[in-house]
């Protein structure tokens, strides 16, 4: 071969991923942010493990779809009884567990029960809560009997831990993940990457993409080094708001700015004077200047609430007139409350960069208004044990991130202390009612409710700032859940 | 010799005792509630105590103490809370990052920094000696967290010829794994270069200073010869001993680097783990530390002894 | 030739040494009464600018004023180290100096601690330390100054046993004065110097500790403005803002070499006798 000969060679070779010749990548490297403590969601409440099991790995009688709908999953359809009280799951056949037993009724029974017996330790226990008996009529057919009816229940069986899991593996999930889903875990170097690779006995629609890497990369600067360079084609949840305006003006990114259902709040101790009085709680929503907060901590990636209701939901209202930015209008509610010279309070703020840098501006414009507060940062640990469980705090900043929890407001011992008889009655309507107008009107009802009452001040949802290689089809790109589907994940040719 | 060396390992052992006895009991104290920090803010009451039961939590602290140490012994360092592997995998794992990563910045900092020393010293006073000790004396001062985020700006964001943060894995290759070392182990070695060019340069004056020199250098020798036959061992013990202290910090100090380019090595992995209090992750690095602090100690004490053996008459 | 140089070098890195610790000690002092911009309130719209004629450093991502940063954090920094160094000389020199009067049982009981304590990588165990208790600065004065203790009941030991077999000390002791005495009137006002060099010492040692905890979020915290804090702010930043990194490490590096070249110089001057060693 002359070198004349070996050039119109190595032409046509740089020529030919142009041409159908070669078939499309199969395999794809995926930024996160936070590595999981482990790869069992039944034993965790870190949305990490969702982000690489879900869907992927394990799978449970029902499953959430991209548009936070209710889908079947390992149940292929279901039916109720006429009182709303007995569910019967007809299960989908041939189904194999990775380690290659087959999962069958007895599987469905052992992981309902594991999750809601005296020794669980399920992150979501309240989701079985509801839950009175499971029976396994046949191979393919599982009854559950509930205590009361429940509108919620096919959508709490769609949760990342409720996936169904076999006893010979159940104990050692965490580190040895055996689902039924289609991708398994092949190989997890801790603080670097976890890859999995499709499972060829799948029972379903086989994934596209032949192996997946999840690259653990927790610093927002080497997220977008690592994207520029290629070493990662796409980043589900981009972690650096500054940058984004970068790959916006990229051709060869797309940037796909989603929703999820991440309500950040202000929490307020209300039974802790001062913000016992719903004046004060008033005063203080309406210091702040939500847009600010926005800007200044997420780059102005976020939408702005007026209560406690995800944007998108089709029951949303929008209600933040209510709280309107009004420092005028702040120190005249503090001064009917009886402080007018405001007063000094704590905030205490855990880790995530919403809370720390969005903390700082609220401090400062409640500054404004007479309001000292005291910054003081806690780890997660600490804020659990403080905040969360003894109630020892007066306010902080904290991002309710599980989807449809509404009712948090109505728990008797949540953290904000707030005791309010119409609200719990509201949601008790609400999970008696199924799906229709009449659910849409309880909720919007509720939410004007929490509008007035301000047991939080409302800040902004977090958005789903999600960047990928444009020529990536199939991710997710809102966040109905906190999780990485990659099922239909493919390169374009 | 052997009175002296078995002395020192006594010696210890006994402090590696009297560590563990604190480190259990600092963390003893630590606020937080790792079952609860698992769980999350919707877990059940009964689902956390479960999970406190599981992890055995509910013993006894001196008999906690006492079968950890037993385990320890037998090279059993107990099972993450976490991670829920054996904590030795855990920190294997993380010793393939910061053991190269330590050896790389010792080797480089000794690599520029003795040659540099033995040079100023031999030309005291010169202007040479003046740059290299005034370029040292701001070495020192330079924080190293603060240089290397200005080796990522230079050569991760603006040149864009190496990773910014991150470790490749030793699976994925070996250069890429090394190129993710690059800049923290420069980042690492300068300050450290500093030190040991200003220890290297003044114990050989303090020696060149000495009467047995000049007798030597009276006796005729060239000054060649005396520096490096004659000096350069007896200055070599100060140098020895900052490089054993650099080592162990090496090992754990760089966490603060680790967390700059967020390498999963045994710093980043007790900053983890404490934030998550998988406390018997942290009991378990610290030891293995405090443990290498000591052996590091005892090893640099003897090989004083093999440098200069008058030390073997003495106590 | 060579000596006189020596000391010229002495007396400069000295010199130098001294009005860059005063420059820094009068930036400090001047925050106190004003800065070119207040620190506590932000500007949202401002954030991000780069160095300018109304920003001499720029402003950071809150819109606020570096070179104003700089300045108010000048007091976390000296604060948290020169409390450490009183916590460390406070506690290490009366140690130091029992030892050595003792010595048996008490001294070696003093340097077994001294191991001990040193067998504990520093920087991870203030991390420990401020896990337990808390990030802030009290609590990153009370991680540094621990190991503050034993350095200065090293350097307090080996001083002082140099001078109790010196003729003074054992005139004293001639005349029947006791252990006690002897220490305070003869052993600690000869101590003097090598104390107020290690002192300067561990003080730029205390400053880059402090950078290093504020920087890993553990050190002084929000709305006081810290170097260390500000640095790491600027990482995420780094992409967009390189001004944000670049000041607030200058001002560590250039107080902790000034303070090194004040405690070279001092050295040379009350101690010529360890010219050399560092």
């Amino acid at each position: 071969m002359n070198i004349w000969k070996a050039f119109l060679f190595g032409t046509a070779v740089a020529l030919l991923p142009a041409t159908a010749s070669f078939a499309a990548k199969t395999d794809l490297v995926l930024g996160i942010v936070l590595e999981p403590p482990h790869l069992d969601p039944t034993a965790g409440a870190a949305a990490a493990i969702d982000e690489i099991v879900y869907a992927n790995i394990f799978e449970g009688l029902t499953r959430i779809g991209p548009k936070g709908d209710v889908l079947p999953a390992l149940a292929e359809s279901w039916t109720k009884s006429e009182d709303g009280k007995v569910y019967t799951f007809k299960l989908h056949k041939g189904v194999k567990f990775h380690d290659g037993t087959t999962f069958d009724a007895d599987d469905v029974k052992f992981s309902l029960d594991r999750a809601r017996g005296d020794t669980s330790t399920n992150a979501q226990k309240g989701l079985f809560a509801a839950i009175d008996t499971v029976e396994s009529v046949d191979p393919l057919t599982v009854k559950v009997a509930l205590k009361q009816p429940s509108g919620d229940f096919l959508y709490n069986m769609a949760w990342g831990d409720a996936v169904i899991v076999a006893p010979e593996s159940a104990d050692t999930n965490k580190d040895k993940p055996i689902g039924t889903g289609p991708f398994k875990l092949e190989n997890w170097a801790k603080g670097s990457q976890i890859v999995i690779a499709k499972n060829p006995d799948y029972w379903g629609t086989p994934a596209t993409l032949e192996k997946a890497t999840f690259r653990i990369i927790p610093d927002p600067a080497a997220a977008t080094a690592a994207l520029l360079a290629g070493d990662v084609q796409a980043f589900p949840v981009f972690p650096s708001y500054e940058t984004i305006a970068q790959f916006q003006a990229d051709p060869r990114f797309k940037v796909v700015i989603g929703t999820t259902e991440g309500e950040t709040v202000m929490g307020m101790n209300n039974k802790k004077p001062p913000f016992d009085n719903v004046k004060v709680r008033q005063a203080i929503a309406h210091a702040i200047d939500r847009k600010t907060v926005i800007d200044g901590t997420m780059f102005g990636f976020g939408t702005p609430i007026g209560s406690f209701f995800p944007p998108h939901h089709p029951a949303y209202l929008d209600l933040t007139a209510e709280a309107a930015y009004d420092p005028e209008l702040a120190k005249k509610l503090l001064a009917e409350a009886g402080y007018a010279d405001g007063f000094k309070t704590t905030l205490k703020l855990p880790p995530p960069t919403y809370a720390r840098r969005g903390g700082e501006i609220i401090a400062a414009q409640l500054r404004e208004i007479g309001i000292e507060a005291e910054i003081i940062p806690v780890e997660w640990a600490q804020w659990l044990d403080q905040v969360f469980k003894n109630k020892n705090y007066e306010m902080t900043i904290v991002s309710h991130t599980e989807p449809n929890d509404l009712n948090i407001f109505a728990r008797d011992d949540y953290y904000f202390n707030y005791d309010s008889a119409p609200f719990k009655e509201l949601i008790k309507q609400i999970d008696a009612t199924s799906d229709g107008p009449k659910r849409i009107e309880l909720y919007q009802q509720a939410q004007k409710l929490l509008a007035a009452d301000e047991p939080a001040a409302f800040l902004f949802q977090l958005p789903k700032t999600g960047i990928w290689d444009a020529k990536i089809e199939g991710l997710w790109e809102n966040g109905p859940i906190q999780a990485n589907d990659l099922t239909a994940v493919k390169w374009a040719d | 010799m052997l009175s002296y060396a078995s002395k020192r390992v006594v010696i210890g052992i006994l402090t590696l005792l009297a560590a563990s006895i604190i480190v259990f009991a600092v963390l003893e104290v630590v606020p937080g509630d790792p079952a609860r920090l698992m769980l999350g803010m919707n877990a059940t009451e009964d689902a956390v105590r479960a999970l406190q039961d599981q992890m055995g939590f509910n013993q006894p602290l001196i008999l906690r103490y006492f079968s950890w140490l037993g385990d320890l012994l037998t090279g059993d360092f107990g099972k993450s809370y976490t991670y829920s592997v054996p904590v030795i995998d855990l920190i294997k794992e993380r010793i393939a990052v910061s053991l190269p990563l330590a050896l790389i910045s010792l080797a480089l900092s000794t690599i520029i920094a003795i040659p540099i020393g033995i040079f100023a010293a031999s030309r005291r006073g010169s202007t040479a000696d003046t740059t290299a000790m005034g370029i040292a004396q701001v070495g020192v001062a330079i924080p190293n967290f603060w240089f290397a985020l200005l080796l990522v700006y230079i050569f991760a964001v603006v040149l864009r010829l190496l990773p910014a943060g991150g470790f490749a894995g030793w699976e994925n290759g070996f250069w890429p794994s090394i190129k993710s070392l690059i800049l923290p182990s420069v980042a690492l070695a300068l300050p450290q270069a500093s030190i040991l060019a200003r220890v290297t340069r003044s114990s050989l004056l303090d020696v060149l200073g000495e009467d047995y020199i000049r007798t030597a250098r009276a006796k005729g020798l060239s000054r060649r010869k005396v520096l490096y036959h004659h000096a350069l061992r007896n200055a070599l013990i100060p140098v020895l001993t900052i490089l054993g202290m650099q080592f162990s910090f090496l090992l754990a100090g760089t966490i603060i680097v680790e967390n700059v380019f967020y390498l999963p090595g045994l710093g980043r992995l007790v900053f983890q783990a404490i934030t998550q209090r998988d406390l018997i992750v942290v009991e378990g690095v610290v030891m293995i530390l405090v443990a290498t602090v000591i052996a590091v100690n005892v090893l640099v004490d003897l090989s004083y002894a093999i440098v200069d053996p008058r030390l073997w008459s003495r106590k | 030739m060579s000596r006189k140089f020596e000391s010229l070098i002495g007396n400069r890195s000295f010199l130098i040494g001294t009005i860059i610790t005063l420059i820094v000690a009068l930036m400090a002092g001047l925050s106190f009464l004003w800065t070119p911009y207040s620190v506590s309130a932000l500007d949202i719209v401002a954030k991000l600018k780069p160095p300018s004629i109304s920003h001499w450093l720029g402003t950071d991502h809150f819109g606020r004023d570096i070179l104003s940063m700089i300045m108010v954090g000048s007091r976390a920094s000296i604060f948290v180290a020169f409390v450490s160094v009183a916590i460390g000389a406070g506690i290490g020199v009366p140690l130091g100096l029992w030892a050595a009067a003792r010595g048996g049982i008490v001294d070696e009981m003093l340097m077994r601690f001294n191991d001990l304590i040193f067998a504990f990588p520093a920087l991870l165990s203030a991390v420990m330390i401020t896990a337990i208790f808390g990030p802030g600065a009290v609590n990153a004065i009370i991680a540094i100054g621990i190991f503050n203790i034993p350095v200065f009941a090293r350097v307090a030991r080996g001083a002082a046993l140099a001078l109790w077999v010196r003729e003074f000390v054992l005139a004293a002791r001639a005349i029947g004065k006791g252990e006690g005495r002897i220490t305070l009137d003869h052993i600690l006002p000869n101590l003097a110097n090598i104390l107020i060099i290690q002192g300067t010492i561990q003080f730029s040692l205390g400053i880059l500790a402090e950078a290093g905890l504020s920087y890993v979020g553990l050190g002084a915290q929000p709305p006081m403005p810290s170097w260390g804090r500000m640095l790491f702010e600027a990482q995420t930043m780094i992409s967009l803002a390189p001004h944000m990194a670049l000041f607030p490490g200058l001002a560590i590096m250039v107080t902790v070499l000034g303070l090194n070249l004040l405690g070279d110089g001092l050295r040379d001057f009350l101690d010529p006798k360890l010219r050399y060693m560092r």
